[in-house]
């Protein structure tokens, strides 16, 4: 009878349940309902379901949270069990010589064992492993600190400038100098809002020219390629689609074949140039 | 302690509560929130005020759809439960059936319906935790909802196998 001047939607009687309905709408709902017995039956339905889902899982949030979940445990041993069981499983393949361990979990690898272009790529993921999940330290020397690129370019003797992933609202965090297979290496990390993290390796590398190759391990994966006596590797989430538009761009950066990135640049321009030789 | 971290640890058993209803799992629901509080304080710095709460089930929620989609790309033995053997608690809305019936939907709509009816968060705040329009939070609830009630009605029309 009421249905002429208050027809009720389907969306509304959800609004109705989860008290997201407009107050002046609430008298029409009811009203509707009075007179809908298919309807009132839906909401009643819907109530018993949410009561249900709640009675089941609403004492989780009275028990104690358990020691390793609390934040100053968290921040005291500064990175949790999943990057310390990284580092050890990195060490491992270290130790262990990479082709035996990394041949279990790695997709994609078609180089011969000991390929030092796959080594890279090797070290830097082992590097991207046990430094993303640092939460105090993942970086050496932060973005802010001007002398971060004139130090690591003199370091690995080269002019090293940046790939800038502000275009994937990326922003650097920092860097920091490791040891490599053929002298020091450097490690970029770059962050998002959400917490994801990037790197970016580079090390001298003298080898042939080398196009991207993919490696996976477990969820995080590189890219590594080879150009002009370097050899560089983005590591990430193991998302090879999105790894390689990483990749690209920074490979085009660095060729500077790439169109200057648009707008909000930041202090660390991109882009690039080896004069390594 | 900062705001920011007491404002995380307050949280701590809501985000437990969630991803345990996610995930069904107790320890796979603490890796989960322990992950999420870590990306969180790694990331106080890129938090510039705003609603605490949606920002963390944001991530809670992005990482378990990383870990699903990273299941889905493996050869997987085998992750069906059996559902030969007869419901033996009825059809009625117990826990267990609760549980199953939820196990029935697809993850965006799990997410819509945990987050709104445990969870007490706002369409709106659903919508920015999924990255999506309002509407599609509703149509994601809707859809939700009226699987679940079909399963309880026994109707159970997922659950159908071709013998």
């Amino acid at each position: 009878m009421t249905d002429r001047e208050s027809p009720v939607t389907e969306d509304e009687l959800h609004a109705f349940v989860d008290g997201e309905l407009p107050a002046d709408r609430n008298a029409a709902v009811e009203a509707w309902l009075a007179s809908h017995p298919d309807d009132a039956a839906r909401v009643a339905a819907w109530k018993v379901q949410a009561d249900a889902i709640r009675t089941r899982f609403g004492s989780t949030a009275h028990e104690a949270v358990p020691s390793h979940l609390k934040i100053e445990s968290l921040l005291r041993s500064g990175r949790n069990w999943r990057a310390i069981a990284a580092a050890i499983a990195a060490a491992a393949f270290l130790i262990g010589g990479v082709a035996g361990w990394m041949a279990r979990d790695t997709t994609e690898v078609t180089a011969a064992p000991g390929d030092p272009t796959d080594q890279i790529a090797q070290y830097a993921l082992a590097a991207h492993k046990l430094y993303i999940g640092e939460i105090r330290h993942p970086v050496e020397v932060g973005a802010t600190e001007s002398h971060l690129t004139p130090w690591l370019s003199r370091r690995l003797g080269t002019s090293l400038r940046l790939p800038d992933f502000s275009a994937f609202d990326m922003k650097l965090l920092g860097g920091r100098l490791l040891p490599g297979e053929n002298g020091p290496a450097a490690l970029f990390m770059y962050e998002n809002g959400n917490g994801d993290r990037i790197t970016f390796y580079c090390t001298k590398l003298p080898a042939q020219q080398m196009s991207f190759r993919y490696y996976q391990s477990d969820n995080v994966a590189a890219i590594r390629w080879v150009v002009g006596d370097y050899g560089y590797v983005v590591s990430g989430p193991a998302n090879k689609m999105r790894l390689k538009e990483f990749a690209r761009a920074a490979f085009e950066q660095l060729e500077n074949r790439a169109p200057p990135p648009p707008a909000n640049r930041s202090s660390t321009e991109p882009v690039i140039s080896r004069r390594g030789t | 302690m900062s705001s920011f971290r007491q404002d995380v640890e307050t949280n701590v058993p809501a985000l437990r509560r969630y991803a345990r209803a996610l995930t069904r799992d107790g320890e796979l629901a603490d890796d989960l929130v322990q992950d999420t509080l870590v990306r969180a304080l790694r990331s106080e710095h890129l938090f510039h005020g705003g609603e605490i709460r949606s920002w963390l089930f944001t991530i809670l929620t992005n990482l378990n759809r990383n870990r699903l989609r990273s299941l889905a790309r493996r050869p997987s033995t085998s992750t069906l439960e059996d559902n030969d053997a007869p419901d033996s608690a009825g059809p009625e809305a117990g826990g267990r059936d609760i549980e199953r019936a939820l196990d029935l939907l697809v993850d965006d709509q799990k997410q819509a319906l945990l987050l709104v009816v445990l969870e007490g968060l706002s369409y709106r705040e659903v919508a920015e935790v999924q990255g999506v329009p309002i509407g599609t939070v509703m149509s994601r609830l809707a859809r939700a909802r009226a699987q679940i009630k079909a399963y309880l009605d026994g109707e159970r029309p997922v659950l159908r196998r071709v013998k």
